[in-house]
């Protein structure tokens, strides 16, 4: 049976091994060249002076040609005689990691190249690990460079036996190893004549025997939101079906919001009939029978068959990042269309993928594979990778680049029986009629809670009257909570002992949480001294918090003492006082550090101003971030 | 139910989605070949009969006469915000394709491009380039990033997996966006046919030879071919083994002609 889909074939292996060379002398084999090509290269070749190479088809790129190592990952297509193919061309050498990985993770199969003098290497046996990880379950071996060891059957037969037992132990049983000389074109197309002793399919006939990745349609339906259109009276929910099937007049439930609407409608251009059905692949828009709020990064699924809802799941990732991964460090992840913040919570163990060897550490290098532990501020809606892994997987962020990419395993983790949308069942029952997305795009802002955080004396009574200034300048609603403003009233009845302090702060976490729900920006100035205190104020809609570090030290704070309060504490006037007599707990990890003791008060302002201008400023664009996964 | 050419749509679509949502000002290359056609066709697609950005064209003024009808006329019917550019000082002063044709290309086309890209202050710029066009694309990423100068390091190019693509970077860089990477000429060909999307009608052939791919007129050739129909020209790609920029001077200069354009910022 013919197929006019092209099947996409990643060719890996150690360095030298000879991949582009046996993808140059296939795309020959199978006329796949265009007229001149192979002419154009051999009149380079003797213009140069050097001896023509299958390899030079495949390496277009002047810089490569001069450092005879193919760079990038090129794409190849050519047509056997059953269906089209493209070639994915990784590059062998270890620097270039992270492109073989962006080849090989869209393959629906791989060939493994391997040198049958130079046997297995460490990169043959990286690769070999990585599309494994990568999901990639058909492999082919090919064992190149026969005619360098006189078509020996025996030879062949060792380096069988390495590679057997290397794919082996990491669960992966080859379809086929094939014994070639690709610069001649043994055994690619047509069995070798110097090789009589294998009697096994050629590389085609083994490519023509892959099965195309099977399609997602019979899991349980993802349907990740990408965007939300507004071009006309319609408001579509577009996005692109993962898994699954969805029709008209389905209920979906979107997590982690845990909101419910059912489809009203395909939405279609230019196509004659209505739509009622889609399935996994397919790009589109849907309308729901209620207006309820629902912004990018939500999975939409059938209400009995949810994705996960967890703050903590384990992962195994392979790092490329130039920078290495730490333990305790903070990276954006990007799982289907939503992103989270996640802290790298441990790292587990890291793996030396060419002999399997684990080692503890707390660092994970560049090219290495590591099983974390990853916690997100609020629920990320996600799947096992072994469930479903186009929703069990993801890449993390640092600064602007992709650094790592890792799949979920839930393991061990007693979320795995907590389905995402639980996480709201306690909130508010009573719905109001105008939705948080209504306020904010009437303040033409985002609204959320600043919980400035530090010492007295640290600046952030006067950081936050200037920003609450400047704010309202620029046309933002806002406003600020501040500590003895609150005593006189809401808080009158409180003292000062540490659990009517404790009480101080929950009560300012709540209203803090009403002035968001809102739509305003509310910003906080409280010591808070204990971390516990303000992760509850956070748990309360973990979307909308922001904590900021007022950084100063004690030192500084007692030099400075704008109240004369820490003079007072030292000579006992006060009790319990914090940095004298009470501790202060500094953020672990909070969203935004200000360190006044380098920074003037404008330019402390202008970093708070800056943040809140890129995560808050434009009610139109939803930063995912900070999702507003809180009922109204 | 889904063909191959479903798949190639519905990752477009994605794509340009993916561009939409997450870049502060894009905008969409237009010119006037089949692929950007093709490229536009399912921007509607992905937004219901919506253009929601600038479609641009960079007129060298060389552009075959049959290329600017078309683009008007479609322009007004399919109602584009159209934002036609072009480097007015350089051809004052002369340029043309007999000072280089390298010269010419980065002085007509690269440069007027930078220049709206930098006069628009766009973030993103949505190219229907295809990796089975010529070597340099085929290394392409979809998403692509700029420097400030617009230069392509293709030597240290991101990372790019599972649909999940770059799309944060420093202020100053700029992203090109390339949502027809992954398809084929045959299959662009294959695509106008089945959705019946127009086209200038120098591709079809008259007197047996007719234009494969589009520039200017200086510097674009014909094949010869008597593939006067869409049916007819998906026909005659099934077995041609004449590459499709053969008939664009530009590439040949030089053995790296090509390279040395697309790394400068051309398209």
């Amino acid at each position: 049976m013919t197929s006019d889909t092209a099947l996409k074939i990643v060719i890996v292996g150690h360095v030298d091994h000879g991949k582009s060379t046996l993808v140059g002398r296939m795309l020959h084999e199978t006329n796949s060249l265009p007229d001149g090509k192979v002419e154009t290269l051999r009149e380079v070749c003797d213009r140069r002076g050097m001896p023509f190479e299958w390899a030079f088809v495949m390496d277009a790129l002047q810089a490569e040609r001069d450092q005879g190592i193919t760079i990038d990952t090129a794409h190849i297509p050519f047509r056997s005689a059953l269906r089209p193919y493209v070639i994915i061309d990784a590059p062998g050498h270890k620097e270039f990691l992270k492109n073989m990985i962006t080849g090989a993770a869209s393959a629906d199969a791989a060939v493994l190249v391997i040198d049958a003098l130079d046997g297995v290497q460490e990169q043959s046996r990286r690769h070999g690990y990585l599309l494994h990880l990568l999901g990639l379950r058909q492999l082919a071996v090919v064992v190149n460079k026969m005619d360098a060891v006189d078509y020996s059957e025996s030879r062949f037969g060792e380096v069988c036996a390495q590679i057997r037992a290397y794919l082996l132990s990491i669960g992966v049983t080859p379809t086929q190893i094939i014994p070639v000389a690709a610069r001649d074109g043994d055994n690619l197309l047509v069995p070798s004549a110097n090789m009589p002793w294998y009697q096994g399919p050629t590389v085609i006939e083994t490519l023509d025997g892959f099965k195309p990745q099977a399609s997602a349609f019979e899991l349980p339906l993802r349907f990740p939101v990408q965007d939300v259109f507004k071009f006309d009276h319609r408001r579509i929910i577009a996005g692109r079906i993962e898994s699954g099937r969805l029709k008209v007049g389905d209920r979906l439930l979107f997590s982690p919001s845990g909101k419910t609407a059912r489809v009203s409608s395909i939405e279609a251009w230019n196509r004659p009939a209505p739509t009622i059905v889609a399935v996994a692949g397919q790009s589109i828009g849907i309308t729901l029978d209620e207006q309820i709020f629902i912004e990018r990064g939500q999975i939409a699924s059938l209400e009995d068959a949810a994705p996960i809802g967890t703050e903590c799941f384990r992962a195994r990732l392979f790092w490329l990042g130039r920078v290495p991964m730490q333990q305790g460090q903070r990276y954006k992840l990007k799982l289907a269309t939503a992103e989270h913040i996640v802290t790298v919570e441990k790292i587990e163990r890291i793996i030396d993928v060419s002999d399997l060897a684990t080692a503890d550490g707390v660092v994970v290098e560049r090219n290495a594979v590591a099983e974390v532990l990853l916690r997100a501020r609020s629920k990320v809606a996600l799947d096992a990778f072994v469930d479903n892994p186009r929703t069990g997987r993801f890449v993390l962020v640092d600064n602007y680049d992709i650094v790592g990419g890792g799949v979920i395993s839930l393991d061990g983790l007693a979320a795995r029986n907590c389905a995402a949308h639980q996480a709201n069942d306690d909130l508010s029952p009573v719905a109001h009629q105008i939705t948080l997305e209504d306020r904010w795009r009437s303040n033409r802002h985002r609204g959320g809670v600043l919980w400035l955080t530090g010492l007295s004396g640290a600046g952030k009574s006067t950081i936050s009257m200037e920003l609450e200034r400047r704010l309202f300048h620029k046309g933002y609603q806002v406003f600020v909570l501040d500590g003895d403003n609150l005593r006189r009233g809401l808080c009158a009845d409180l003292g000062f002992s540490a659990e009517d302090r404790a009480e101080n702060i929950r009560r300012v976490g709540e209203v803090a949480h009403l002035f968001a729900q809102a739509g305003m920006i509310v910003i906080t100035a409280f010591i808070s001294p204990y971390q516990s205190d303000r992760d509850r104020a956070r748990s309360i809609a973990p979307a909308l918090f922001h904590e900021v570090y007022i950084k100063a030290s004690l030192e500084e704070c007692l030099k400075r003492d704008p109240k004369g309060l820490y003079a007072k504490a030292q000579q006992g006037g006060i009790a319990q006082f914090t940095g004298v007599s009470a501790p202060y707990e500094a953020p672990v990890q909070p969203e935004l550090v200000v360190d006044t003791a380098q920074l003037s008060i404008d330019e402390s302002v202008d970093l708070v101003l800056r943040y809140i201008e890129r995560d808050m400023q434009k009610a139109d664009a939803t930063p995912a971030t900070i999702a507003p996964d809180v009922a109204l | 139910m889904s063909s191959d050419l479903d798949a190639l749509e519905n990752q477009s679509i994605f794509i340009i989605r993916e561009a939409f949502n997450r870049i502060d000002k894009i905008a969409i290359l237009w010119s006037i070949g089949k692929d950007s056609n093709v490229l536009l066709w399912l921007v509607r697609k992905a937004f219901f009969g919506h253009v929601p950005f600038p479609v641009v064209h960079v007129d060298t003024h060389y552009k075959i006469p049959e290329m600017i009808e078309f683009r008007d006329r479609f322009a007004k019917e399919w109602n584009l915000p159209l934002i036609v550019g072009g480097n007015h000082k350089a051809l004052a002063d002369g340029m043309n394709p007999g000072l280089g044709r390298v010269t010419c290309c980065s002085a007509l086309k690269t440069e007027p491009l930078k220049e709206i890209i930098k006069e628009n202050g766009f973030t993103g710029v949505i190219v229907g380039i295809r990796r089975d066009e010529e070597g340099t694309r085929s290394k392409e990423r979809v998403f692509s990033p700029r420097n400030q100068a617009a230069e392509w390091d293709f030597k240290d190019q991101p990372p790019e997996f599972w649909d999940q693509f770059k799309t944060d970077f420093a202020p100053g860089t700029h992203l090109r966006i390339h949502p027809l990477l992954h398809w084929s000429e045959l299959d662009v060909w294959r695509y106008v046919e089945r959705e019946n999307i127009p086209l200038v009608d120098l591709y079809f052939a008259k007197n047996g030879r007719r234009y494969r791919s589009l520039g200017c007129a200086p510097c674009t050739g014909m094949v010869d071919s008597q593939a006067a129909t869409v049916a007819e020209i998906i026909e005659e790609l099934k077995t041609t083994r004449v590459s499709e920029r053969s008939g664009r001077a530009q590439d040949k200069e030089s053995e790296d002609a090509f390279e040395r354009l697309r790394s400068q910022g051309y398209m």
